[in-house]
């Protein structure tokens, strides 16, 4: 039984808005193993990424407030945690990565000054050892002659070469997590390739946990081992990869996988959907969130909300009547 | 034998460019560079290539958005680029696009129903009384209902405003749509929604499509016909069907198998390919996809391919490459 690095229980953040206090991550609770990669799907608005950054306590604070919950790292609550122990943290044991690698560098500042900042801060090196460092660190990331790179300023690096950037800053402390948030969104399929590759290499190099936090259920399949689905704020399915893409039990992680489209020997005159809308987070139907676009919608999912329960497989569902794990 | 709706021939377009560092040399970057297609009334063509690869600018360029350096772009046996502003004004009537940005194309202070009757306004269709009719017409067209009309467009999500902007395109009964990246911005679960209208219209209303994307698997289930582009060619280009099923050129293999199957794959093999794309600026030299190439043998590095042309069950495909792959 491996332990896990990161537990998350009853995680609820919520926001001040205009329109009064939505929650927008409710009751999540999940567990992230050491040398796992896990990832955490959904459409936007559903809370993932305010999930990743309240593991870092970077939800911004006001409008932002993490109203109920525990965060274990390897047992310590960080939500305990006052600024500056969370500072200890952030960078050295938990790391992350971002989808804009542009707007995630400072332009102004040479890789190397930002890249040495995390290793002097952290490792307390030397200017000189520090720099060592981060040449290494760019060459494990895939960046071709480091020690003349790393005096350059972002805007003369490719998408993918920034975004490798960010991997080897985020990396240099040795985290045991690192939480990449949409890492290759903005990126082309090739590069993207190239960057998923990468970071499952690392992620074995380094035997770190990870979360990858996309849209992309692609990208989940090729590079994760278990997936947490996440509608309106809370957990609807958590499974590993096999059996969720194999048989889903949640009608919601049923019908994403349908309609995102797909290369297909035959093509397909419709493609199937999910009818209408993600509800806004505000006004919240009672009962299942999904029950208003549910094809499996019986009475009494308007009225009681489920919850994750475990089932089958290692798996847990968040249905009143999930679909039946079907076997090959 | 159809005759094509749109007949591309040779278009050019270019940007100068600044030098680097010093050098004040004017230099051009070949957005478009000698790019021909044909397009059939009904048919929709799929442009597919990465970021830069000027997709957007060829689009951009048939609609005259962008004034193309030289070629021809055939609309029903008219050069729509000899046309004068009057001319192409009537033309426009039947071309039309659908942008990207569902948040950027609509202005935010106009009600849905004035951006729906812009065009009907520009072109002095109808009565008033007519053209409210029509744009009724259009929102459930594009399936929306008709009390949405006085709304504004930050009322809406990204899927619906998505839909207004198809609406806006199509209030003219235009016979031409470039739609550049029209479902990119979306969420999949409202993204097949969008594409499956995009569709559903199409065969109702006989449409010609020029669909822009980067999503490989959104370009086979919309498209007739495929078009892959490389820095500013089209590198290859055949019937959906025989480009997924064998593709020519080793730059669409790598692209097809760089897209992440949504299903966990064993041991699948991707293609991936190393470095990014070069600067079009500074194309490399011989055919400009050989650093990159997998299969790139000296010639590459010298000669630039020629397009070659093959017969293949009634349809043709062309590819530029001296190594084609094979079946």
């Amino acid at each position: 039984m491996t332990r896990p690095v990161l537990e998350v229980r009853d995680l609820a953040v919520e926001f001040d808005t205009e329109n009064g206090r939505v929650r927008a991550v409710n009751n999540v609770s999940f567990s992230v193993n050491a040398g796992e990669v896990v990832g955490l799907v959904g459409e936007s608005g559903c809370g993932k990424t305010v999930t990743g950054l309240s593991l870092l306590g970077l939800v911004p604070s006001p409008p932002g407030e993490v109203v109920n919950g525990k965060i274990l790292l390897d047992g310590h609550d960080l939500l305990k945690l006052n600024e500056a122990g969370m500072r200890k943290i952030r960078g050295s044991e938990v790391s992350m990565i971002f989808q804009e690698p542009m707007t995630a560098l400072n332009p102004v500042l040479t890789l190397g000054y930002q890249m040495t900042e995390v290793l002097r801060l952290h490792k307390s090196l030397s200017k000189r050892q520090a720099r060592n460092a981060a040449i290494e660190m760019l060459g494990i990331v895939g960046i071709p002659v480091p020690s003349k790179r790393i005096d350059e300023y972002p805007h003369e690096m490719s998408g993918g070469m920034r975004q490798r950037v960010m991997i080897a800053m985020a990396l240099s402390c040795g985290p045991k997590l690192l939480i990449a948030d949409e890492p290759t969104t903005a990126l082309d399929v090739t590069t993207q390739a190239q960057v998923l590759d990468e970071i499952v290499r690392l992620q074995h190099q380094f035997e770190m946990a990870v979360i990858l936090i996309t849209h992309d259920l692609g990208v989940v399949a090729q590079t994760c081992q278990r997936a947490l689905v996440m509608y309106c704020g809370e957990l609807v399915e958590a499974a590993p990869i096999e059996p969720l893409f194999a048989s889903p039990r949640h009608p919601y992680t049923q019908g994403l996988i349908r309609s995102i489209p797909r290369i297909r020997e035959h093509k397909i005159d419709r493609l199937p959907v999910i009818e209408g809308m993600v509800p806004d987070i505000a006004a919240l139907p009672d009962g299942c969130h999904f029950a208003d676009r549910c094809n499996r919608v019986q009475a009494d999912c308007h009225e009681r909300s489920p919850v994750l329960t475990p089932s089958a497989e290692a798996g847990a569902v968040a249905c009143w009547h999930p679909l039946e794990p079907q076997h090959d | 034998m159809t005759k094509p709706l749109l007949e591309v021939r040779n278009l050019v377009k270019h940007f100068p460019v600044r030098g680097g560092g010093f050098s004040f040399m004017r230099q051009q970057l070949k957005a478009v560079d000698d790019v021909s297609f044909t397009l059939l009334p009904g048919q929709t063509l799929g442009l597919v290539g990465e970021s830069g690869c000027g997709k957007s600018t060829l689009g951009r360029a048939l609609l005259r958005l962008q004034e193309p350096n030289s070629g021809q772009v055939f609309f029903e046996g008219r050069d729509i680029l000899q046309m004068n502003r009057a001319e192409l004004k009537a033309q426009r009537r039947d071309m039309q696009m659908i942008f990207q940005d569902p948040f950027a194309s609509l202005s935010p202070r106009r009600t849905v129903a004035q951006t729906i009757r812009e065009p009907l306004d520009v072109h002095g269709i109808g009565t008033s009384l007519e053209r409210r009719k029509r744009v009724e017409e259009l929102i459930e067209l594009v399936g929306l209902r008709a009390a949405v009309l006085n709304r504004y467009p930050h009322e809406f999500s990204g899927g619906q405003r998505q839909r207004i902007g198809i609406a806006r395109a199509l209030a003219l009964n235009p016979k031409f749509i470039v739609a550049d990246e029209p479902v990119s911005a979306l969420d999949v679960s409202v993204q097949s929604q969008v594409l499956n209208l995009i569709k559903d219209l199409q065969l109702q209303l006989g449409v010609s499509f020029v669909f822009i994307s980067h999503d490989l698997a959104v370009i086979q289930h919309i498209s007739d016909v495929v078009a892959v582009m490389y820095l500013g060619r089209i590198v290859e280009q055949a019937a959906v069907s025989s480009l997924y099923a064998s593709p020519k050129h080793p730059y669409t293999q790598a692209l097809l198998s760089a897209v992440p199957a949504p299903y966990p794959a064993a041991g699948a093999k991707r293609i991936i390919l190393a470095g990014d794309v070069p600067s079009p600026i500074s194309p490399p030299s011989g055919c400009a996809f050989h650093p990159r190439c997998p299969a790139a043998q000296a010639k590459c590095q010298t000669t630039e391919p020629q397009q070659t042309t093959l017969q293949s069950g009634g349809h043709q495909r062309h590819f530029t490459c001296h190594y084609p792959l094979g079946n």
